[in-house]
């Protein structure tokens, strides 16, 4: 899901820019106002997290690779502000340190994996476990519906950025200047896969840490304690 | 907090087990993620090269492309998945390090 470079034509990258500069901003007055010295690790644990369990690429096999975000479990835990926080500095340090990503799609891959993902996630873990007890199984499947639903949110919306691109940008003659797939490939393609095999990833791994925090570290799921 | 410990010893945990994140892939012969080609596989996948594709895709150049070391790309698989566990120390260092400035920097001054 990390859009590389020249995948995407310059309107579009200056646009995702332009959109997660003010979700940065307030991203960042939220958690100043929220965050307690005591959540600070927490915050850095969580873009670890993140930033780790992106390198697990999940093989279908003769086919493509993918991989969860581990933003869900971030927001549930920290709250969907401070999850943008966090899976931003993990997506920046792949974009710079490791070519994950590209550097004119920083804003378009933010709005996708840092925003847009944790914020559907952390909403339908408190639908789905509204009024669930600490410890009761609802929570589990709610984190893991969350995890599911919300990485396949952010991978259509992934395949929809980059179909639109020969519809923005085209030669005279038909080529395409910057990816090459329209809406009828990108959009099932990154759906489709993500359906079927990656976001099962992020629904089990958000679904088993919660599993694991009721039993040895409820409190870190209590509500009100995330910023 | 005992908590936050063991966090980061699951942390460490994934650090050392990611190489299955290279290493099943090729096992499966599974390519890149779709989206993510180099310049080569999008050349043979569509017969041509976008231009603006073309001038794009080498802004920037990463210290370590994919998590791979320079001089490794014709290495083994041991020496990949020793170079990839070096990547995620590397990156989890720096994100670390990064979380702590904005922290640092967004914390009110009169906390400090």
């Amino acid at each position: 899901m990390h859009i590389p470079d020249g995948y995407l034509g310059p309107a579009t990258c200056g646009f995702f820019y332009l959109i997660m500069l003010p979700i940065w901003t307030a991203a960042s007055r939220i958690v100043k106002r929220r965050l307690s010295t005591k959540q600070v690790p927490l915050l850095a644990i969580g873009a670890a997290f993140s930033f780790v369990i992106m390198m697990f690429n999940v093989p279908i096999p003769g086919g493509s690779t993918g991989h969860a975000v581990g933003g869900v479990l971030v927001a549930i835990l920290l709250g969907p502000w401070a999850a943008c926080i966090a899976i931003t500095v993990a997506l920046v340090i792949q974009a710079l340190l490791f070519g994950d990503g590209g550097i004119t799609a920083i804003g378009a891959n933010c709005f996708n994996m840092a925003f847009v993902l944790p914020f559907a996630g952390y909403y339908i873990y408190k639908a789905v476990s509204y009024k669930a007890a600490i410890n009761s199984r609802r929570r589990v499947i709610a984190a893991g519906v969350a995890g599911y639903l919300a990485l396949n949110i952010a991978a259509g919306l992934t395949g929809f950025i980059f179909g639109i691109q020969p519809l923005l940008h085209k030669t005279v003659d038909g080529r395409a200047l910057y990816c090459p797939y329209g809406l009828n490939v990108a959009l099932p393609v990154m759906l489709g896969e993500h359906l079927l095999v990656f976001g099962w990833v992020e629904a089990i791994v958000t679904a088993l840490v919660i599993k694991y925090l009721q039993k040895y570290d409820p409190q870190l799921l209590a509500e009100g304690r995330s910023i | 907090m005992k908590t936050i410990s063991k966090l980061w010893f699951f942390i460490g945990i994934l650090i050392v087990l990611s190489p299955l994140g290279l290493l099943l892939p090729e096992y499966f012969k599974a390519g890149s993620a779709w989206g993510e080609w180099g310049v080569d596989e999008i050349l043979q996948m569509v017969g041509y090269l976008p231009e603006g594709l073309g001038k794009i895709s080498r802004i920037w150049n990463a210290p370590i492309p994919d998590y791979t070391f320079k001089g490794q790309e014709e290495a083994g698989l041991l020496s990949l998945s020793l170079g990839y566990i070096a990547s995620a120390l590397i990156g989890i260092l720096a994100v670390v390090v990064l979380v702590f400035l904005i922290t640092k920097f967004l914390s009110k001054k009169d906390n400090l």
